[in-house]
């Protein structure tokens, strides 16, 4: 078996998530590639040459591949795929983009989100926002799958020593550009990363007052996520929403605050060690998965915790 | 501009979804079947386009069974001007269903392909992306925001950090995200209209596409179940229960 995982990064940074793909990749076997497409992404693919069960590193450096569009990576991708069994990206935005692109091209079925590797061609994934869990064999050569962070471990950072080697680049398709992004600012931790997270649903009635979450979340070193109801409600943005079609999150603990617990949110958060819900309706399917429920005004509740959280820390 | 837009028959979002007993399939019997709801919000934005003069046809294709029909008839009453329905009853996955598509487009010649960026049935997010790979077309996925400009769109993408935008070359692929439009309800004329509308049937077999499943599924299974907890009554329990019995603050 030869796996080659697609880096997740943002030419600075390794973004965590590829190590919990890492992982997955080390259950199908033990010669790993990591490629790194980028424009001046040299700190990530030294990053990527740490982690602890990589082989080799390739970099593709160059200007199309500085934003990671679809149409560029994929054609990279495609023009080293002969030499894999697998081929593996986390289930982000960035490798739920391009790895379809790429199963396409090499005429092979992707495997979306694997949670659970069974043997290198049999794969454990969830169906129906995770009601269901789905068995698949893959008959195709090679194998081309999305990896849910959540579902595996990270890989240890940092102690190896994988050699660094760089790759020819794909021309620029030309079919498409960069234009802006607005990404949300904060110091925060990421939602996926997060050993605490605190979010809110359509309870909190407005954007303004997600300022208790946030209040909460900077005493628990927490981050702050949202249902789909908030984020459609334009409480907050998109990028907070936990649930089927947004993050998936598997937190020490999770707090659910004024979110009644749509199927739909349950998928993006059920994993949770530990999961609070907060609500004034005691009936709030959330409950039915919380190993802690309080049924209260969250407008009372939440400053009450935010005091409490004080006391503890006054309290040592 | 001629739009073409894909849309699905799935189990609707409102059903609780069950693992039959022998563990081959989901229960599908008596279940209540309705449009993916991403692909609602691709008909929406197509309807739109039109309706602000940027597109003079729109067509909407299906995939699957005879009942799809059903569906291509909402797509219809919503505003669509005809339908396609590629039909079988062999499980279409998602490369199948690109492949299809894309014969069809040979056929169709569209300026513009939205599809919804993920079936809420199999979860995989995967088509719109094949189809615009085997066409070798631009892709604008998880798209929250359109803009028709001269020869190219810019589409404004959800992504992790929040939101980015990209200008992609015509014709291109769309995938629709959850912001990108509230879609209509669709109003009883509308209905009685929609059933005049041209609705033409296709084999797989006529397209020259091979649909055969490249994944079998071995099993499907419900996951555990988890338990309901406690109901603390104040605050201050809670904190207490998270920081001794849980260990989690």
């Amino acid at each position: 078996m030869s796996i080659l995982v697609i880096a997740e990064h943002d030419n600075a940074v390794l973004k965590a998530a590829t190590l919990n793909t890492i992982t997955a990749a080390a259950q199908l076997g033990s010669d790993i590639t990591i490629l790194v497409a980028g424009q001046g992404c040299g700190a990530v693919a030294e990053a990527a040459a740490q982690v602890i069960g990589v082989k080799k590193v390739l970099v593709a450096d160059a200007p199309h591949y500085a934003n990671q569009l679809a149409e560029n990576v994929a054609a990279l991708v495609v023009s080293l795929a002969g030499s894999y069994s697998h081929i593996l990206a986390p289930a982000t935005a960035a490798g739920k983009n391009t790895l379809p692109r790429v199963a396409a091209l090499l005429d092979v079925a992707q495997i979306s989100d694997v949670i659970k590797v069974e043997s290198v061609n049999t794969f454990v994934r969830p169906i129906y926002a995770g009601n269901v869990l789905a068995t698949v064999q893959s008959k195709d050569g090679i194998k081309v799958m999305t990896v849910r962070g959540t579902a595996f471990p990270a890989a240890t950072a940092t102690g190896g020593f994988a050699t660094v080697e760089a790759v020819a680049a794909v021309a620029d398709a030309g079919v498409s550009r960069f234009v802006s992004q607005q990404l949300t600012q904060s110091n925060r931790p990421e939602l996926t990363a997060a050993r605490i997270i605190i979010s809110g649903g359509r309870g909190m009635g407005n954007g303004d007052n997600f300022k208790l979450l946030e209040e909460v979340a900077d005493k628990l070193n927490a981050a702050v996520g949202a249902s789909r109801a908030a984020v459609d409600a334009g409480f907050v943005p998109n990028d907070y929403q936990v649930g089927q079609t947004g993050k998936v999150v598997a937190p020490d603990l999770y707090i659910a605050v004024g979110i009644s617990g749509a199927i739909q949110h349950l998928a993006g958060m059920k994993d949770s060690k530990v999961i609070v819900a907060i609500n004034k309706d005691e009936e709030a399917p959330i409950f039915q998965v919380a190993d802690y429920g309080l049924v209260a005004d969250l407008f009372v509740a939440i400053p009450e915790l935010s005091r409490e959280l004080d006391q503890l820390k006054a309290a040592g | 501009m001629k739009i073409l837009v894909a849309v699905k028959r799935v189990v609707d979002y409102n059903v609780k979804v069950r693992a039959k007993a022998d563990g081959s399939g989901v229960e599908t019997a008596n279940v209540k079947m309705s449009m993916n709801p991403f692909d609602e919000i691709a008909i929406e934005e197509a309807v739109r386009l039109q309706e602000a003069g940027k597109a003079k046809e729109i067509v909407a294709v299906s995939l699957g069974v005879a009942a799809c029909q059903d569906t291509l008839r909402t797509a219809l009453a919503m505003g669509a001007d005809r339908g396609i329905l590629v039909e079988t009853d062999v499980e279409l996955q998602p490369l199948a269903v690109a492949k299809l598509l894309k014969a069809v487009v040979d056929q169709e010649q569209p300026d513009l392909i939205i599809l919804g960026k993920q079936a809420i049935d199999d979860d995989a997010n995967q088509t719109g992306q094949m189809l615009a790979a085997l066409l070798g077309w631009a892709q604008g996925t998880f798209a929250s925001r359109i803009e028709i400009g001269a020869g190219e769109i810019n589409v404004t993408r959800e992504v992790d950090g929040g939101l980015e935008t990209i200008a992609i070359k015509l014709p291109a692929v769309v995938t629709s995200d959850l912001r990108l439009n509230e879609p209509r309800f669709v109003k009883l004329p509308n209905i009685m209209k929609a059933k005049k509308k041209p609705l033409a049937v296709l084999k797989p077999a006529e397209l020259g596409v091979d649909v055969a499943p490249r994944l079998v599924t071995l099993k499907v299974q419900e996951p555990p179940k988890r338990q309901a907890g406690i109901k603390v009554d104040t605050v201050a329990i809670l904190v207490d229960k998270l920081r001794n019995e849980a260990h989690v603050i």
